[in-house]
């Protein structure tokens, strides 16, 4: 084990599959600098400028390349530096990569990584900062992983890599410098299983992405006034483990769901109503969700801060969700 | 080379070569007949966009790749589908949605797409396979192939973003692509010139440095020359090319389009100009005997109402065959949701 960061533990992740299988190779602006963030740097010296391609802003063609390089045999991990810049090559892959499989019959599959920054992060503000994961799950034909911490970016990074689908790899701008333990040897993590953060019977809470530390840090004010949640962070949206999230749900009877997206039409409805659909009976509390009002995210910190989902709402929220007075009556 | 509007066809003409190449034009051209039959029918269940009189870019392109060439089509390219080798009877049962159809009936003729012949699909949204197409010759060039790609596309394609950024894209990292815009002057339903500025594809594609030229996309046996000079010169190495193709579409956008917003006359004056009659007659200004020229046509048309009657009597796919080929991880034929 290593201390790490979330950016390093990226970077290791496409060297590993770079070296790994020669079919894999990124392509994205401003590659061979190190990318945006720098989750690239020295990639471009080691593997070559063919395999670390600095392409022209032109997302439309970075991804639809990438589909037809993935169609003729090829392994591309591509960066779109923003997650708000895949606007701009949503026919790419919502018509074509996600489609392609299924519309030909089978004929070829499209191995690619979409990878996509995510997230609000220093004030960055409406066109740098939103959590599309939502839309990408509703897509037939995509993977979505969004991984909260530097093991699980290595290990989902790798897996992802590794898959035959079309994966949307959604990292977060604001867990880049987040350090965790890293194991040194090879590091895969499933996609679909989540991870049981911080277990507790009083309450389940599941979250994903950036929102994971902030549950943790509210978990610990909750336990310290005699509140045991569960947090369960997904770290892939689909598939979701709805195994289990359902055997967290059935013994704790309370569900809280915690995103960053905003609330409306976000992946926690989802959730909400699956378990809402197969525990109903079981359920001691109505089923809560917590995420951004339906506001595009503001520039000046206060207001970017409306936007924000704190640890103190999810504190009040897992309160008024364990209250007695929640409870349903039945 | 010359077509006999022009004095005759020269004396070197290759005759087994182009009378292949007439073959070609006339199984297309009676498959999309046999298309619209089955389409009266009732048994194509949805659009079709034919190629009729648009046949000799299609053979022209796709008769000079290899068969490890791959191709990108369009909406339009049940053509281009056929000349790149694939099997018209799996096509037709594609076309009516039926089991052993190319793609299993889960396409229909928007999305065709053959593998085994290096065909990687037609497409529903113009212009969408032309990054589609560089990132083929990119991952050619990755892997160090010798193969070529070549991407046909409209002249409505044009007027779209991923045909500036997948041709500056192909010049810039050097790729081994044939961009072909087969104009048949007519974005859907609307003239094509009423909204395009500046001088069309070639233009453009110069303006970034990619050799293009422009050519009579009626005439087959010049298209034939220039489309087998532009893939040996991409095939060496020189980077891509675009050939500028001017045709003419004698149907409406579909099937569907009776297109009562173009002028009689110049439908008229376009059949005048059909490519396959224009190249019958070049062969036969060159010796080739009627009764082979006029097999050409029969042939075709026999193997087609073939294969029309076999799609009409093959089954539908099996309901299942929905959930299958979606993905594999999260894959919605384990567990539904």
């Amino acid at each position: 084990m290593a201390i790490t960061t979330y950016l390093a533990a990226s970077t290791r992740a496409l060297a590993e599959e770079m070296e790994r299988d020669p079919a894999v190779w990124a392509l994205g602006e401003d590659l061979g600098r190190g990318g945006v963030f720098g989750q690239y740097k020295g990639l471009q010296q080691r593997f070559g400028a063919a395999r670390i391609a600095d392409t022209p802003i032109s997302e439309a063609c970075i991804m639809g390349a990438a589909v037809g390089a993935a169609l003729a045999g090829t392994r591309p991990v591509v960066e779109m530096r923003f997650s708000d810049f895949a606007l701009c090559a949503t026919d790419e892959l919502i018509n074509q990569a996600a489609k392609a499989r299924f519309m030909f019959g089978g004929q070829a599959k499209v191995p690619l990584v979409a990878r996509q920054p995510v997230g609000m992060w220093r004030s960055s503000a409406a066109q740098h900062s939103q959590s599309l994961e939502a839309w990408y799950a509703h897509v037939p034909g995509l993977v979505v992983v969004a991984p909260g911490t530097p093991a699980d970016n290595l290990g989902l990074l790798k897996s992802a890599i590794r898959a035959d689908d079309p994966v949307v790899y959604l990292e977060h701008k604001d867990l880049w410098a987040a350090e965790g333990e890293v194991p040194d040897a090879e590091h895969l993590v499933p996609i679909g299983v989540a991870d049981t953060a911080r277990e507790g019977r009083d309450l389940t809470i599941v979250t994903w992405s950036g929102m994971r530390r902030r549950c943790l840090e509210a978990a610990g004010t909750l336990a310290a006034e005699g509140i045991e949640a569960e947090v369960i962070d997904l770290r892939t949206l689909w598939p979701w483990d709805r195994d289990r999230v359902l055997a967290s749900v059935e013994r704790t009877r309370r569900l809280l769901v915690v995103h960053e997206a905003v609330t409306v039409a976000g992946f926690g409805a989802e959730i909400a109503a699956f378990v809402a659909e197969h525990l109903h009976a079981r359920l001691a509390a109505p089923v809560r969700r917590l995420g951004a009002p339906r506001i595009p995210v503001a520039y000046a910190p206060p207001l970017e801060d409306m936007a924000r989902v704190s640890p103190e709402a999810i504190v009040a929220a897992a309160r008024a969700t364990t209250a007695p007075a929640a409870a349903i009556a039945s | 080379m010359n077509g006999p509007a022009d004095g005759g066809p020269p004396p070197n003409l290759d005759r087994e070569r182009l009378l292949h190449h007439l073959d070609t034009m006339w199984r297309i051209r009676a498959f999309e007949e046999a298309a619209l039959r089955g389409l009266a029918d009732g048994h194509v269940r949805g659009a079709i966009h034919p190629s009729i009189g648009q046949e000799a870019v299609a053979t022209a392109v796709c008769l000079n790749l290899a068969r490890a060439d791959l191709l990108l089509s369009t909406h339009r390219g049940h053509g281009h589908t056929l000349a790149k080798g694939a099997d018209a009877q799996a096509m037709m049962r594609e076309l009516f949605g039926r089991e052993g159809g190319t793609c299993g009936g889960k396409g229909g003729s928007m999305h065709i797409a053959d593998f085994s012949v290096g065909m990687l699909g037609a497409n529903g949204v113009v212009s969408a396979n032309i990054p589609i197409a560089v990132g083929a010759a990119h991952a050619i060039r990755l892997r160090g192939g010798t193969e070529i790609v070549a991407c046909l596309f409209g002249d409505g394609a044009i007027n779209r973003g991923p045909f500036l950024e997948g041709l500056n894209w192909a010049k810039i990292f050097h790729l081994p692509v044939l961009f072909v815009c087969e104009d048949n002057g007519w974005s859907a339903t609307t003239r094509t010139a009423d909204l395009t500025a500046g001088e069309g594809a070639a233009a453009r594609a110069q303006s970034l440095g990619i050799p293009a030229q422009i050519l009579d996309g009626n005439d087959a046996l010049a298209l034939d020359e220039a489309a087998r000079a532009a893939i040996d010169d991409v095939r060496a190495g020189e980077g891509p090319r675009l050939l500028h193709v001017r045709t003419y579409r004698i149907t409406g956008h579909t099937a569907a389009d009776a297109a009562p917003y173009r002028d009689a006359a110049e439908v008229e004056a376009w059949r005048g100009r059909d490519p396959i009659r224009r190249l019958a007659d070049a062969l036969a200004h060159a010796g080739v005997d009627a009764a082979r020229l006029e097999e050409a046509r029969t042939r075709a048309e026999a193997e087609m109402a073939d294969v029309l009657a076999n799609a009409a009597a093959a089954p539908w796919p099996a309901p299942e065959a929905a959930y299958a080929d979606v993905q594999d991880i999260g894959d919605p034929a384990v567990r539904a949701f």
